[in-house]
């Protein structure tokens, strides 16, 4: 898995590619989110358009994320969702937890309101 | 492909290096047997969940310990089993990842895709000890196309 950072206005963007399975790219997502929050990071964009391949330990870590990044008082958005990351969101009902967005400006937009 | 069932097994240690081994093996399989790319995608991650399961939670990760693959191909259907050489296993105490207050843990899921994904999950004691976990797969669409 390789994860790629950008900063656009107030929002940082993670281009994330690859897999995210159990070992070391679900523990590598982990630190990456956590030095962003340590860091004062509020407003995070996953960019999971990428993403070839998510297992359950993939999933947890998104939940990880959001309930990581929400709790320092920001907020954790994806973008891009694949046909597949998307069932697996749906049948979990975590669709209704995450905000998502195929459109990437639209994303931004959303943490300015 | 006769009525008998063509069977693949593999033994690995308890070690995550051989799950994406086991999920190309799955591949494999499930595209010569003639199953959709979507299905074959989704059966290979309801195995590689329950050969994480059984290095995790069966076998504990102890390397001494091995999981067993054992795929058995039939004409019109897929079954795997996944053994390990754990204290076994009751499938009623696993929590319900929808309700309420388990939504937003981060584990606990890998069962319920198993279920979701594949036609039968049984959880079923191994006389030498362990669980086997045995999950089947139909080819539905294959036979409705056959039928027309």
């Amino acid at each position: 898995m390789n994860i790629g950072t950008r900063t656009v206005d107030t929002v940082t963007i993670l281009d994330i590619s690859g897999k995210i399975t159990i070992g070391e790219s679900s523990v590598e997502l982990r630190n990456k989110i956590r030095d962003l929050v340590k860091s004062g990071q509020k407003n995070i964009l996953l960019n999971m358009g990428d993403v070839s391949y998510m297992d359950s330990s993939g999933i947890g870590e998104l939940v990880s994320a959001y309930t990581n990044v929400t709790n320092s008082g920001g907020k954790l958005k994806l973008l891009h969702l694949t046909k597949k990351l998307h069932e697996l969101l749906a049948i979990t009902k975590l669709l209704t937890v995450f905000e998502s967005y195929e459109n990437e400006q639209q994303a931004l937009q959303s943490f300015r309101k | 492909m006769s009525l008998r069932a063509n069977v693949v097994e593999v033994s690995v240690e308890s070690s995550l290096d051989y799950v994406e081994l086991i999920q190309t093996l799955s591949d494999n399989i499930t595209r010569m047997m003639g199953f959709d790319a979507d299905t074959s995608h989704w059966i290979g991650m309801s195995i590689r969940e329950s050969v994480v399961n059984a290095i995790y939670h069966g076998n504990k990760s102890d390397k001494s310990k091995r999981v067993g693959i054992k795929f058995e191909i039939y004409q019109d259907r897929l079954v795997v089993n996944v053994d390990d050489e754990g204290e076994g296993f009751d499938p009623g105490s696993i929590p319900d990842p929808l309700a309420g207050e388990n939504l937003m843990k981060p584990s606990g899921r890998g069962i319920f895709f198993m279920k979701s994904f594949m036609d039968q999950v049984e959880f079923l004691p191994r006389p030498a000890g362990g669980t086997r976990l045995r999950m089947t797969k139909r080819m539905h669409s294959i036979l409705e196309g056959e039928k027309k």
